[in-house]
């Protein structure tokens, strides 16, 4: 598949694009240490738009959520948001960019208590007290959990809970992008539709998505488009709307 | 390398020897001297690359058994008569054994950080003991004993005039240097480096972890005590001013100037560090500094130039003067 | 042997009293430890320098508190440059380089003050003079003022961290340094505030004690030494062990010179760090070994 295909909003892969794309990354490469681990990534995200990244473990899936969130600096390649190359910057500098990110790990502060967690965000230059409680409000109006154990030590809050706190958690930041890794790792059937109504209100709020998961119906039934890794590399690109759970492709490269 | 081509090691060693050898005979008495305590403080600071360089612990202590060392062989000088080498090379040795042992313990218990503060920690104790037991160790003040003989008994005796004393202390270093090396490519020492590589994956190998390190404080110890025992018979003196945490921490400095594993590295760094002191003490003299117009300097300790240029080492060249060949000497 | 009961009390006050300066100092160099996993060797040096500021304004000005003002800010500016000069680049690297740099640091900020300052101690006069009377004893004014000054610092440090955004953002980068940055803190310069917090601390200590003893070159020495036991005893990177065992050896040692000579009494710090590090390496006071 060609880098950098760009996608129109009425989904016609052929037609010119219209606008340039919120996040575009091209062949990016990135080592740990001697190990070549992404060999020339690319990939697009529209604004708005909930894209899903597929492939097996170890392929290079979360290492292309840190070279975009600047965690890894990519050492050819580009990394370009909202028309500005971000490759080089600093991880807290993209954050304030507009880019959330939701590690595989969660990463939440434990020691912090959730409203802690939440204020690591919140209390950002430029955002006025006021902006910053009806902030909260939304917050926690999307996780009434979040609000009820406002106080408790994010370390002491079950698995499924401390998803939804760092995925709350990114949302602080008023992001025009999230980065999601692997969200539904580990948790209950219960909890897995509850991230897919996360993602698709995200959608609804204009905040686009870029989905690394390992469950494919998830997946599929969320995001609008599907690029798939092995190796390093996005060797397929396709629409979600033209994928089944069994398609050859699926099995091709996530060896389901 | 070295090991695949004997002779270019070799040659070289034999060369540097050689040039050793003839140091005594061609300098003035200052620099003679000054050549002989690089190499007691070469041997000190090879002593602790043993522990750095290759088994990855990083000790700040070597000055506790450098100092027990020293105060080992003072015993022995001033209770033996006539005042015995082999005695004070025997309870040197034996003091420095002890402090390792006890060191030896806590280091199987505590890593990285913990280790370093640890072993800092521990030469002040002994330094503070030392400096407060004034019976034994006449406190503040030290010991003062006479020089041994190079002795035989029964056989011959040799007075120890300079030159022959420079001779048996490059005699030590030399063979010390050797047997370290010896050592290091063995293949105890090669689990040493696979230690320092990852500790945990040689864990999971199966090898006893805390049994190398044990031997690897203890050997370093050893050697270090052995630099005490030359510096005692040297000097004929013994203060706590030896045992204080400033010698680890220059111990450590001559490491790293010099390039840590490398064996010989550190005996470089420590007389890379020495000739500069010397040189900046004579230097930061109004001498000096006036016809420069520096005279503001005058006074300075060498040890703030110095600092600088460590510092900036650590941060630029941190493999040390002799990093580039850490791997021909020691393949 | 009967020790007067007004002995064992004198010796309890002066125990608490150096046990909040060490607390103070020790405070600093855990914070710096526990946030970017940096071994100050060169703290000691921070407090020494921080008395000579002390020294120098208090000689300009004639007024202690502006000279304990003035040493705390300055060396905290002084300790935030050492930092991003020295150690900044040194952070990605195996942590020994962090230990070696700041022995340098050490070494060359004592000789450097050895030189400027000379090698007679100088003297910082009591700010406040006069004694009060505690059981038939004269117990100096200025040693309650001291306890009570460095115990309202860290205090006051102590609720910064809880409250606050900057506190957030320390404790976020104490925990998480990775995921503190991705949530937008600004790390680096976190790691500068609490590298200049903890150098500012150190110099007021310096200022505090500076009435004690006299202040020279070499007063770092000891200090450093007795913060490094502190702080292995109380907890790597606990602000709350570092205070309690500040205040536990202090005391101890107070109470063992009643008995034997001061330079012995040290003695008594290294047997409780034998023991912690026998019984309870991770610290005496943390609640659960990491």
């Amino acid at each position: 598949m060609s880098a950098g295909m760009t996608m129109t909003e009425d989904g016609n892969a052929l037609s010119p694009a219209r606008e340039q794309p919120l996040l575009a990354v091209a062949g990016i490469h990135t080592y740990y240490g001697k190990s070549h681990i992404l060999h020339g990534v690319s990939l697009e995200v529209g604004r708005g738009e909930v894209v899903g990244l597929l492939g097996r473990n170890g392929v290079g899936k979360s290492t292309t959520l840190k070279a975009i969130a600047g965690l890894v600096h990519p050492s050819a390649g580009e990394v370009v948001f909202e028309g500005r190359a971000i490759g080089r910057l600093a991880s807290h500098k993209v954050a304030r960019l507009g880019i959330g990110y939701v590690p595989e790990e969660r990463r939440i502060f434990p020691l912090l208590t959730v409203l802690e967690n939440l204020r690591t965000g919140l209390d950002r230059q430029g955002v006025a007290k006021a902006k910053r409680a009806e902030l909260l409000d939304k917050v926690y109006a999307y996780f009434p959990i979040l609000a009820e154990r406002r106080n408790q030590r994010g370390g002491t809050l079950s698995g499924g809970e401390q998803q939804m706190l760092a995925i709350a958690r990114a949302m602080t930041l008023e992001p025009k992008i999230v980065l999601l890794d692997e969200p539904t790792e580990g948790l209950m059937p219960r909890m897995v539709s509850q991230i897919a109504e996360i993602v698709g209100a995200l959608r609804d709020e204009g905040v686009a998505v870029l989905l690394v998961e390992q469950n494919v119906p998830l997946t599929l039934q969320a995001s609008r488009r599907i690029y798939f890794i092995e190796k390093g590399e996005v060797r397929h690109h396709a629409m979600a709307a033209e994928l089944s759970v069994d398609d050859p492709v699926i099995h091709r490269y996530l060896g389901v | 390398m070295s090991r695949r081509h004997p002779f270019a090691f070799w040659s070289v060693f034999v060369a540097a020897i050689v040039l050793l050898i003839i140091a005594p005979l061609v300098l003035p008495e200052f620099w003679r001297r000054f050549v002989t305590e690089v190499l007691i403080w070469g041997l000190l600071a090879m002593s602790s690359d043993l522990l750095i360089g290759y088994t990855g612990m990083v000790s700040f202590g070597h000055s506790a058994f450098f100092g027990l060392g020293m105060y080992g062989a003072a015993a022995a000088l001033l209770t033996t008569h006539p005042a015995s080498l082999w005695a004070a090379l025997l309870y040197g040795l034996i003091a420095a054994a002890g402090v390792a042992a006890f060191v030896a313990y806590f280091s199987t218990r505590l890593r990285d950080i913990y280790f370093a503060i640890t072993t800092l920690i521990f030469s002040q104790i002994f330094y503070v003991i030392i400096f407060t037991s004034t019976a034994w160790t006449g406190g503040e003040n030290g010991l003062n004993f006479d020089q041994p003989a190079l002795a035989i008994p029964g056989l011959f005796s040799l007075e120890f005039t300079p030159k022959i004393l420079h001779w048996f202390v490059l005699a030590v270093v030399a063979g010390s240097y050797l047997l370290l090396r010896r050592i290091t490519q063995s293949p105890f020492g090669m689990v040493l480096q696979s230690i320092r590589e990852n500790e945990a994956r040689t864990r999971a190998i199966g090898y006893p972890v805390e049994r190398y390190k044990i031997v690897s404080v203890m050997l370093s110890g050893l050697f270090a005590g052995l630099a005490g025992v030359l510096y005692a018979i040297q000097n004929q003196f013994a203060a706590p001013d030896f045992v204080f945490f400033v010698i680890s921490g220059q111990t450590v400095i001559y490491n790293v100037i010099g390039g840590v594993g490398t064996l010989v590295g550190p005996i470089v760094g420590a007389g890379f560090f020495l000739l500069l002191s010397e040189a900046f003490s004579r230097l930061f003299t109004a001498k000096y500094l006036d016809p420069i117009g520096l005279h503001a300097l005058a006074g300075m300790s060498y040890l703030v130039p110095l600092g600088l240029i460590f510092i900036l080492m650590v941060i630029f060249m941190p493999q040390g003067l002799l990093g580039f060949a850490r791997r021909w000497l020691n393949r | 042997m009967d020790i007067p009961l007004d002995q064992i009390l004198v010796q309890t006050l002066n125990g608490i009293v150096t046990g909040m300066i060490l607390a103070l100092v020790a405070s600093g160099l855990t914070l710096i430890f526990g946030i970017m996993e940096v071994v100050n060797f060169a703290h000691g040096e921070l407090l020494m320098l921080g008395a000579y500021v002390g020294v120098v304004t208090l000689a300009l000005t004639g007024d202690f508190w502006v000279a304990l003002v003035s040493a705390t800010v300055l060396i905290a500016i002084f300790g935030a440059l050492m930092y991003v000069v020295t150690l900044r680049p040194l952070l990605g690297r195996d942590p020994l380089t962090t230990i070696l740099a700041t022995f340098g640091l050490s070494l060359v900020l004592q000789n450097y003050a050895l030189w400027q300052f000379g090698a007679v101690s100088r003297k910082i006069p009591e700010p406040i003079v006069g004694h009060f009377n505690l059981f038939h004893l004269d117990y100096p004014w200025y040693r309650v003022a001291v306890a009570l000054l460095s115990g309202a610092i860290i205090g006051g440090f102590w609720l910064f961290l809880k409250r606050g955004t900057w506190g957030i953002w320390i404790r976020a980068t104490t925990q998480d340094r990775v995921m503190a940055q991705a949530m937008g803190i600004p790390v680096p310069w976190v790691l500068a505030g609490v590298f200049a917090i903890g150098s500012g601390m150190a110099a007021a200590s310096g200022v505090l004690f500076g009435p004690f003893g006299g202040v020279d070159a070499t007063m770092g020495l000891s200090w450093i030494l007795r913060a490094f036991i502190v702080v292995v005893v109380g907890g790597m990177g606990s602000l709350a062990g570092s205070v309690l065992a500040a205040i536990l050896i202090s005391l101890l040692e107070a109470y063992a010179s009643l008995w034997v000579s001061p330079s012995q009494a040290v003695i008594v710090s290294f047997v409780v760090l034998i023991l912690t590090l026998l019984l309870r390496p991770t610290g005496l006071f943390v609640a659960t070994p990491r």
